[in-house]
């Protein structure tokens, strides 16, 4: 360029750029880049487009909403006739109370209603920060209570339901939420185990077991618990089914979050504890004052992947017939009434799982940034 | 340690006497022997009372213990034989090995499959096209927000909506129907053997020829050709051999005879469901580990590599993705173990894995204690053995530093 000037000639004259700003020059941008991306879009523009015309098609268009009463119950005659073109969710409308909770009694299923708001409201309260405090256990545990006395009844108005009649949500939730509260504690031990040098037999026992219970798939422990459980209780006492893979559940997920708690571990420079040995600090007070509370907060994003990854993960509790979510909407699948409407079952039990699992990982992205700016100042 | 003799800072320090160790409670050593004795004694009495339930309940129950079911005839119909089975004559071992089998295959071409789309999302995420970016980032939201075996449960049920043989789907002489995907197979004949011979020695030529190429390259700056060498070499020599060998080529195609297939092969629902949906849900994972990983690699590389003059798919391929690959591999090896351990719940939707052959043993023989410890068995040494190869590739990869 700068010679051009210095030779005294007139520098052809440029084409103005074309437009970089504003909404072309976004598109430019960021769509029509160069000859490849134009394809690019252009090809996957055209499938999106076909596929969700097709699904809005399918699910909003030529639904059908309502089914008529038969005889014998709901009659899918109407839905039949539409040979998968339009989706059936007159199913839903039909079964949605049985998939929700299961074969709890339906004149009482407002209870295992308000749990699931309680379940809900709790997770919301502890999401938030400014209630991270003591008093927020004693609001768990409060919370926990009311809920299995609301499940269970037996008092003043309320029947007694025994738990192998629950079913739906609540399962799902109880078993997430108990496996995590109770694997939680197990986890912080065998993690704090398996980095204890004077210990060697309490190191070798928690290596162990984590590295056998990762090992193994978590269908293999829910059949330890539905088979083997038995065998190895004393003859006469037979725990119920529900809390037999509630055990497998916490062993399972104790063994995952023991790893994660042990990454934070490492990550804490030595230095605080040499320190807090300094202050001849016991190794209790040492670990519950100092350790923890650092190590916790550094783990805090792969915690609660962890805990997205359990909630599905409750999910296998269909493959040993515990009445979860998954389980109750198969179920209603099996009635002769509807069967064929299995997509829309699924996808409604998909959105159900995807509205906490989304919830959980918007939560855990949040957090991370949060901590990362709190770390970068 | 050994260089801490010559460290400065500890000249003149001395080393604390170690106190004798007394039997006390407040000599930390007494200490952790007795709590490491109480652990033992903890431990082995939960144990000692467990077994000796056990054993009080298999004897109430008369079951026997031991292996020795699985030299019995197993009775157990297996749809999907990777190696011939007959249900009449067959022990249990065979059917549990058919199992195995079975597992091996969901985990192997799963895992290829999951490795090959995760890593095209991955990629994807960071595209410049806006499209390209939000698509593959919504694939990665959704899929992992929503539970496997839901995810199974619903391929296989499109799967078995798929028409009867006689209305079924065509693409070619490949037949898609509720009974499975029919492909055409190549009748084996001997010229096949000698031109997969040919193929394995292809591809032992080219690892030398491409380590000569390297060694030259190295030397001189100038580098021999590799890709065309490596086309010829593996896919031009078994052809040759084959075209040698006059070029037999009989296609068994699938045809409709009544109401079924004849000939051909078959992929069945349970197993392309399964391998779907393992492949699909897994793949969201590792294209976020890929994402992580090509987010790793400071944007200089980028730079520097465009400065030099290459193409933005040159700089991924040779800069970006061979310096990816270190922070890549460890969570590629658990997202590995995932999807195997994952494969268990084939039992789920009706494939025989090896789950489903030991819980239908176990339901059969009542050796319920053998069966599970089967299962955990094969499960660990498939864990073990990724683990140990997976370790192996990222020693192999690592920096090597001077």
């Amino acid at each position: 360029m700068s010679i051009a000037l210095s030779s005294g000639a007139t520098p052809a004259r440029e084409r103005p750029p074309l437009g970089t700003t504003g909404p072309v020059g976004w598109l430019r941008a960021n769509l029509f880049g160069s000859w490849w991306s134009t394809a690019l879009t252009l090809a996957l523009g055209y499938v999106v487009v076909r596929f969700l015309w097709g699904f809005i098609d399918w699910a909003l268009i030529r639904a059908v909403w309502t089914v008529p009463m038969g005889p014998h119950g709901p009659d899918a005659t109407i839905c039949r006739q539409m040979k998968g073109a339009g989706a059936c969710w007159a199913v839903i409308g039909d079964k949605w109370r049985f998939i929700l909770f299961g074969q709890y009694p339906y004149n009482e299923q407002w209870r295992p209603g308000i749990c699931v708001a309680l379940f809900i409201a709790l997770y919301a309260a502890s999401a938030n920060r400014a209630f991270w405090r003591r008093e927020l256990l004693y609001l768990w545990l409060g919370t926990l209570a009311v809920i299995f006395a609301l499940m269970w009844g037996g008092f003043g108005p309320l029947q007694f339901v025994p738990d192998d009649q629950w079913g739906g949500l609540p399962i799902t939730l109880i078993l997430a939420t108990f496996g995590l509260v109770a694997a939680f504690p197990l986890a912080i031990l065998v993690a704090l185990g398996r980095r204890s040098k004077e210990l060697p037999v309490v190191r070798i026992l928690c290596v162990v077991y984590v590295e056998l219970i990762r090992g193994v798939p978590l269908i293999s422990l829910l059949f330890m618990a539905s088979v083997l459980f038995p065998l190895f209780m004393p003859e006469g006492l037979n725990p119920d089914k529900l809390l037999r893979a509630q055990v497998a559940i916490i062993l399972f997920a104790g063994a995952y979050l023991a790893e994660v708690v042990r990454a934070g571990l490492q990550a804490l420079p030595k230095g605080q504890s040499e320190a807090a040995e300094a202050l001849g600090l016991s190794y209790w007070r040492k670990t519950r004052l100092i350790i923890l509370p650092q190590a916790l907060r550094l783990v805090i994003p792969p915690l609660v992947n962890t805990f997205i990854g359990f909630f599905k993960d409750t999910s296998l509790v269909l493959i040993i017939g515990i009445y979860d979510l998954l389980t109750a909407g198969k179920v209603a699948l099996a009635d002769p009434a509807w069967t064929g409407f299995a997509a829309e079952v699924y996808l409604v039990l998909a959105a159900i799982y995807f509205m906490f699992c989304f919830a959980m990982s918007r939560y855990s992205h949040g957090l991370e940034l949060r901590l990362a700016a709190a770390r970068g100042r | 340690m050994s260089h801490a003799a010559g460290d400065p800072r500890l000249i003149g320090a001395q080393q604390a006497p170690r106190k004798p160790w007394r039997l006390s409670w407040s000599d930390p050593r007494t200490r952790n022997v007795v709590w490491q004795v109480v652990v033992i004694g903890a431990v082995g009495a939960v144990l000692w009372y467990l077994i000796g339930n056990t054993n009080r309940n298999l004897a109430a129950r008369h079951i026997a213990t031991g292996f020795g079911f699985l030299g019995r005839t197993a009775g157990i119909p297996i749809g999907e034989q990777p190696i011939p089975y007959n249900s009449a004559t067959d022990t249990f071992a065979k059917a549990l090995l058919e199992g195995i089998l079975n597992t091996l295959k969901v985990a192997v071409v799963g895992i290829i499959l999951a490795t090959i789309w995760g890593t095209l999302i991955g990629i994807g995420r960071t595209s410049r096209n806006w499209l390209v970016a939000r698509l593959t980032a919504i694939y990665v939201e959704t899929l992992r927000d929503i539970p496997v075996l839901l995810q199974l449960l619903f391929w296989y049920t499109l799967l078995q909506g798929l028409p009867a043989p006689r209305q079924a789907m065509r693409l070619g002489s490949i037949f898609l129907s509720n009974r499975g995907i029919k492909i055409p197979v190549l009748v084996w004949s001997g010229a096949y053997s000698w031109a997969v011979l040919g193929g394995v020695l292809g591809i032992g030529l080219t690892v030398v020829w491409a380590r000569w190429a390297k060694r030259r390259r190295d030397e001189t700056g100038s580098a021999p050709p590799v890709w065309p060498v490596a086309l010829g070499l593996i896919i031009g020599l078994p052809v040759l051999i084959w075209a040698l060998l006059g070029a037999p080529h009989v296609v068994d195609a699938p045809a409709l005879h009544g109401f079924n297939f004849v000939g051909g092969a078959t992929i069945t629902p349970e197993y392309a469901a399964l391998l779907l949906g393992l492949s699909i849900y897994t793949a969201a994972y590792i294209a976020e580990i890929v994402r992580s990983g090509i987010q790793s690699v400071p944007h200089g590389q980028w730079e520097a590599a465009g400065a030099l003059g290459l193409r933005r798919g040159t700089v991924l391929r040779m800069v970006v993705l061979p310096q990816a690959l270190r922070v890549i591999i460890p969570p590629m090896t658990s997202q590995y173990l995932n999807l195997t351990k994952n494969s268990s719940l084939a039992v789920a939707i009706g494939y025989q894995d090896i789950v489903s052959i030991a819980n239908t043993t176990l339901n059969q023989t009542g050796q319920a204690i053998e069966g599970i410890a089967i299962i955990m068995a094969v499960y660990l040494v498939i864990s073990l053995s990724i683990s140990l190869f997976m370790n192996w590739y990222n020693a192999r990869m690592a920096l090597v530093e001077r």
